[in-house]
């Protein structure tokens, strides 16, 4: 089994909400790469025989969406905004900031697999800018303090 | 944390239950709710889309399209099942208040979604909300359990012997799936690339069958106005620009924050009063009215104009998202319209030329020019090269990443001009240029 027993149950349910199987494959992508930490090749095949697509066929879906990846990253994926609003509020110097403390560029992974770094387009948080996201948390109103703290945090916590 | 703000002149209607706990389906119910949709069950199809188009209310996404004109463009008969899609891939910059509308009163968007069925004659809805959004697809999915569970969606609701199912969906990142046409073709598990128009959604829409396609906000705001009356909605805003909206204030403002105000507030008033005005006693030089798909306006045009559909199409523009972005006399236009176009480039699907290559050979152009390798001939060649994407493109991205351009090469023209033959950037600390990092994907 490629996924979770539990998740697999997930999507035989969820995808009975659709009138074609296919239609849930975006969804089914995203789920299965939070529970492998990115879309492996069996993770692929085993998605294009739940939709009846082929493997081709999902590989070109994946390529589309920016929060699919088929390579492994951090742990903790840091996705610094430095869009309009965040930018005007210090975005670009809090990923320049991210950069210095975690020791990576953009789209890099420290050596011990724990922090990845990634500018990313607007997370919608733009009236509590500057923000960041790691994985789906937001952390928004950053200062300098604030961010070395968050980091800190994810810090620790990698550490247990 | 997404905190919540507040000011006197706001009227809340959409945002009447943030903060108050309506996330639970028993608070929900005693703050009003569920009464629309069983009111809506007694009416006939035509009433409540009569009731929708008396309201002016107007698309809350970006485009400000009447929502009961677009809910009477579904035909009465079809062959194929209609649905009701909930765009809820609220991506343009400067834009944060959808994700408030999810986060503090889910229930009122699947109200709203039952409502627009029961006019259309769908009686299937889909929420679909944008990936990095997880937090707010758990509450939709808990909300959306519990009205299950209550039996208020499903085979039999409220008792009345009608079907109606509401389903969640999530992306996983794209821009362009905002666009109506990429939302479906994202929906039924595809690239997010458009699809040519006409036919139209509310004809042929998801899997073939009509849909009716409408922002967060939007289908939010629907429960209020058939409780309170289309014509009372209406009468709060200017006319034919009915009702309140989100606003959400963001960049250098003293106050930066979602505020509900009535269509036709004063932008003036929204910088100084509501906002606060500029940050740290800077001087305003610039605003985006609503995201980074509108044209900019200098701090004297913004000081005159009042916020609702019309004043702005009267201009040849657009009222655009509710994104409000400040800009105050540090910030650098060339390099904030590169910013923008680094967006655009980024997002575009691809599948057209003008847009594909457009927005890469602004942006470039961009970048050699804000790090001082800039000509003087690129200055009108970047506007050329926008004035030609403008209405040439698939789908309305080509036009949102020329028109913010056009209008800063237009408006500031005098600064592009300092940055030529290799003038470090005026507005940098040290006088350096900074080269941006570059986005690849």
């Amino acid at each position: 089994m490629i996924v979770s027993e539990k998740l697999d149950k997930f999507f035989d349910e969820k995808i009975k909400e659709y009138p074609t199987r296919r239609s849930f494959l975006v969804p089914m992508l995203l789920y299965t790469q939070d529970e492998l930490g990115y879309l492996t090749d069996e993770a692929i095949a085993y998605l294009a025989k739940k939709t009846g697509l082929t493997e081709l066929e999902v590989r070109n879906v994946i390529s589309y969406y920016s929060l699919l990846r088929t390579k492994p990253l951090g742990k903790y994926h840091v996705q610094v905004c430095t869009n309009i609003s965040c930018m005007l509020r210090g975005g670009e110097e809090v990923f320049d900031h991210c950069r210095e403390k975690l020791g990576i560029g953009h789209k890099q992974k420290t050596a011990d697999g724990m922090f990845s770094l990634e500018e990313v387009e607007c997370i919608g948080a733009c009236s509590w800018a500057p923000a960041i996201q790691v994985n789906y948390d937001f952390h928004e109103n950053l200062t300098p303090e604030k961010l070395d703290k968050v980091l800190e945090d994810y810090k620790k916590k990698s550490k247990q | 944390m997404a905190d919540l703000v507040s000011h006197p002149d706001e009227i809340r209607v959409v945002s009447s239950r943030f903060g108050k706990g309506a996330t639970s389906i028993d608070r929900y119910l005693e703050l009003d709710g569920y009464k629309a949709v069983q009111k809506a069950l007694q009416l006939k199809p035509d009433d409540i889309i009569n009731e929708v188009k008396t309201s002016n209310l107007r698309g809350r996404g970006g485009a400000g399209f009447p929502t009961g004109m677009k809910w009477s463009f579904v035909p009465k008969e079809s062959s194929k099942p209609k649905y009701v899609l909930v765009n809820g891939d609220e991506s343009e910059p400067g834009t944060c208040k959808d994700r408030l509308i999810l986060e503090h009163d889910p229930h009122a968007v699947i109200e709203g979604v039952m409502i627009a069925g029961l006019a259309v004659g769908a009686q299937t809805g889909y929420v679909y909300i944008r990936g990095e959004y997880r937090y707010l697809v758990d509450i939709m999915r808990k909300a959306l359990a519990d009205a299950y569970a209550r039996g208020f969606l499903g085979k039999n609701i409220f008792g009345s012997g009608r079907e109606f199912n509401v389903y969640w969906h999530t992306g996983a990142g794209a821009y362009e799936v905002g666009e109506e046409s990429a939302l479906m073709e994202s929906l039924e598990g595809k690239r997010g690339i458009p699809r040519i128009r006409p036919p139209f959604p509310a004809v042929v829409g998801l899997w073939g069958g009509p849909t009716v396609i409408n922002n967060v906000e939007t289908l939010a705001s629907v429960p209020h106005i058939i409780l309170m009356g289309g014509q009372k909605f209406a009468d709060l805003g200017t006319p034919k620009n009915g009702g309140t909206r989100l606003f959400c204030l963001s960049g250098h403002i003293n106050k930066p924050g979602v505020y509900e105000l009535p269509l036709g507030y004063p932008l003036k008033k929204m910088i100084y009063d509501v906002g606060g005005g500029i940050a740290e006693k800077k001087k305003l030089k610039a605003v985006v009215p609503g995201g980074s798909s509108t044209f900019v306006l200098t701090a004297e045009e913004a000081e005159q104009l009042n916020m609702d559909f019309d004043t702005f199409a009267k201009r040849g523009e657009f009222l655009g998202s509710g994104g409000v972005v400040i800009l105050d006399d540090t910030t650098c236009m060339v390099k904030f319209a590169l910013r923008i176009m680094k967006f655009y480039r980024h997002e575009s699907c691809g599948w057209c030329i003008p847009c594909r290559e457009g927005t890469d050979w602004l942006e470039k152009t961009l970048v050699r020019f804000h790090s001082g390798g800039g000509l003087k001939k690129d200055i009108d060649n970047i506007k050329y090269l926008a004035q030609n994407m403008l209405g040439r493109t698939f789908c309305p991205l080509g036009d949102a990443a020329a028109i913010p351009t056009i209008s800063i090469v237009d408006k500031w023209r005098k600064e592009f001009e300092d940055h030529l033959e290799g003038k470090p950037c005026p507005f940098e600390p040290e006088g350096a240029v900074t080269q941006l990092p570059v986005l690849s994907h």
